[in-house]
């Protein structure tokens, strides 16, 4: 009796230790990813989370990070309402102890997040909403950092593209009443401003609007000879459907609202000649790397056959190349500690990833990624985001 | 500009007056309305969708079986959520029809999927040019008043020349004595509600060719609608037709002459005051209260 009695004891102590060794070894470092999972917004939440799974796949096949670690992806849905990602991040900090967040397409909901993470100081990667104040936050020290698209740069992006493809300069506003517009009505203004002109008009509308005439006849009569369009897939959409019944040929020059949805479908055969920023495309050429994220989408998901499946694209490109120099960082840093990860993010070593390769992208006072140079204008054509330079 | 605002909010006014129509409908029965019609309209768009350009069916035989199925959840919805909070006197049925059609446009969005998609029409396709303005319109936008006023009259005719009409507004004028009468109560205001949520149906898949079908279409029409019902007069079906053309073009005109970032601060500013003006709204007429 004693004999078993011993025996369970020094069995039991040793399957113990031996688990926690194990525990130990294995225990992954967890990344948070705060999106709109669910709700009109939902595709983009799946391309981020295709983005980051791949790279994970890319980074634990290669043996994990600190020795060995691997990552692990958690996701919550934010319904792209603020109070809801809050709760989320919140989840993820304290319950889920995750090194890392990643955030999603909605400026309001990262505009929420973000003195959250300032204040319990863990890294925040935004690979979409495009808002400038997210990473121009104030806080000191700053954990928030970005790989994607900027409202002020894209809308400079947008006055110099317009210029130089359609040389025009009476210019028209059109955009969605709600924060991402109004932040995108001050950074057109201000790039109108610096180059000495000023938008003949600016127009709002909702997003449910069915019939956008209205405003569109009043940017018409004030003379506007090229459009400047802020706006979702859908409302994007109804601009362009009403476009077409007044029977107005205008450029469009486009932020990337268009790409988020089937726009082919909902605005029409005139969707072609909306113009609009993207930060990478999958077709033509492709780098190594794109050809390596390309074939791993293929074989991970098989409703991707090719790339005009992998959309929208810069939800999977921001994400993938965010992920990277996340994991640079933790390497760098040797923990996953978020001090830690912070100022590792200004020494970072050169990271080749999708959109370029990354040569200190980021020091105090820059925690944006990419810049005008990195943009990739677009249209519609068939279903399909091409790039302008290939049609 | 000022002809194209009006043929603009002629459609989107007569839109607004179709589901303000189910608000009049129930209303005039039974006192109650169902707050979630604008999910009702969405429900007629998403079942057209689906039945027309997922499983390919005709279009007449696809419009008609989304019509059916609002039907069936106007009855869902008063005997759901209507019915028992008025049989126990109370108003809780506010909320319920609110909760309802949360619960309908999570369905959907579970079922139908989270995008945007577009439900094509001939009628929406090529748009016409009226006279030499250069003001273009789908003919779908001229089929829609024509559709609006065509059943705010049949609905005159019905609640004036027929039977069921006859016993509906007995059933409003005084429940207990259409109950004497031998007026089944019960049945009169569940066909009210299935009406109800008919006309919604209608009215989503009129707009759907010029909008786009999602899960979330109807909130905002709903609240309009909303507005407008009381604007015309609860209990007046063409005083609720007309109300919404009104508010349309009075949408149209505002965007299109002060400019859009005005039009809701005043237009339901407007509301307010002419609510003020005429608390039985445009074409109501005061309640007599028997005391």
């Amino acid at each position: 009796m004693n004999l078993i009695r011993r025996t369970l004891l020094s069995a039991s102590i040793a399957i113990s230790i031996l688990g926690t060794n194990a525990s130990i070894a294995a225990e992954p470092i967890k990344i948070g990813l705060v999106a709109a999972l669910s709700g009109q917004s939902a595709l983009s939440g799946a391309a981020i989370s295709k983005g980051l799974a791949i790279a994970i796949d890319q980074i634990n096949a290669a043996g994990g990070l600190l020795n060995g670690r691997k990552l692990e992806l958690v996701r919550r849905d934010d319904e792209s309402n603020p109070a809801k990602g809050v709760v989320a991040a919140r989840e993820l900090i304290f319950k889920e102890k995750v090194a890392v967040i990643f955030g999603g397409l909605d400026t309001p909901v990262s505009m929420a997040i973000v003195p959250l993470v300032n204040q319990e100081k863990i890294p925040f990667m935004g690979p979409w909403a495009a808002g400038t104040p997210i990473t121009n936050n104030g806080a000191n020290p700053n954990f928030v950092f970005r790989v994607s698209a900027v409202d002020e740069i894209v809308d400079q992006g947008m006055v110099d593209y317009a210029q130089k493809t359609f040389k025009t300069s009476k210019f028209g506003l059109i955009l969605v009443n709600n924060p991402w517009g109004e932040s995108n009505e001050k950074g057109l203004k201000a790039a109108l401003a610096a180059k000495g002109l000023t938008a003949v008009g600016s127009e709002k509308f909702e997003a449910n609007d069915v019939d956008i005439v209205p405003q569109l006849t009043r940017l018409k009569a004030a003379g506007a000879d090229t459009l400047f369009l802020v706006g979702n897939v859908g409302p994007s959409a109804q601009v362009v459907k009403s476009l077409d019944r007044m029977g107005w040929k205008v450029p469009i020059v486009s932020h990337w609202g268009p790409a988020g949805g089937r726009f082919t479908e909902l605005a029409g055969p005139n969707a072609k000649d909306v113009h609009f920023v993207q930060t990478y495309s999958f077709f033509g050429a492709q780098s190594p790397v794109g050809e390596k994220v390309v074939k791993a989408l293929m074989a991970k998901y098989p409703e991707i056959k090719g790339p005009e499946d992998i959309s929208p694209a810069v939800g999977v490109a921001n994400a993938y190349d965010g992920m990277l120099l996340v994991a640079q960082a933790i390497a760098q840093a040797g923990s996953t500690e978020g001090d830690a990860i912070r100022r590792a993010f200004y020494q970072l070593d050169d990271v080749t990833g999708l959109i370029k390769k990354y040569s200190k992208p980021f020091k105090p006072g820059v925690h944006d990624a990419l810049t005008k140079d990195d943009y990739v204008w677009a249209r519609f054509i068939d279903n399909r985001i091409l790039p302008v330079s290939l049609n | 500009m000022l002809f194209s605002a009006l043929i603009s909010g002629l459609g989107l006014g007569s839109m607004y007056g179709l589901m303000a129509l189910g608000f009049y409908l129930t209303y005039a029965v039974s006192g109650t309305v169902n707050f979630a019609q604008g999910s009702s309209m969405m429900l007629g768009a998403v079942v057209t969708f689906t039945f027309a350009q997922t499983f390919g069916w005709p279009v007449f035989i696809s419009v008609l079986v989304a019509l059916m199925l609002c039907a069936a959840y106007g009855l869902i919805v008063e005997i759901v959520a209507v019915r028992p909070f008025v049989k126990r006197g109370s108003d809780a049925w506010l909320m319920a029809t609110v909760a309802l059609g949360i619960v309908l446009d999570n369905v959907v969005m579970f079922t139908f999927g989270k995008e945007p998609r577009s439900l094509p029409s001939v009628l929406a396709t090529t748009p016409i040019q009226l006279g030499s303005s250069g003001v273009g319109v789908y003919p779908l936008q001229l089929v829609i008043p024509v559709v609006g006023l065509l059943l705010a009259a049949a609905l005159h005719f019905i609640s004036r020349y027929t039977r069921w009409g006859t016993a509906m507004l007995a059933v409003t004028q005084n429940r207990d004595a259409a109950k004497l009468m031998g007026i089944p109560i019960q049945y009169t205001i569940a066909a009210a509600f299935a009406m109800s949520t008919m006309l919604a149906g209608v009215a989503g898949v009129l707009i759907a060719p010029l909008f786009n079908v999602n899960a979330d279409m109807g909130t905002l029409f709903g609240l309009k609608a909303f507005a407008v019902a009381i604007l015309g007069g609860i209990g007046s079906a063409w005083g609720v037709m007309l109300a919404g053309i009104l508010f349309g073009i009075a949408e149209s005109l505002i965007t299109s002459s002060i400019g859009s970032g005005y039009t809701q601060i005043i237009m339901f500013t407007l509301v307010i005051i002419v609510l003020a003006l005429k608390p039985n709204g445009l074409f109501g007429r005061a309640q007599v209260r028997k005391v």
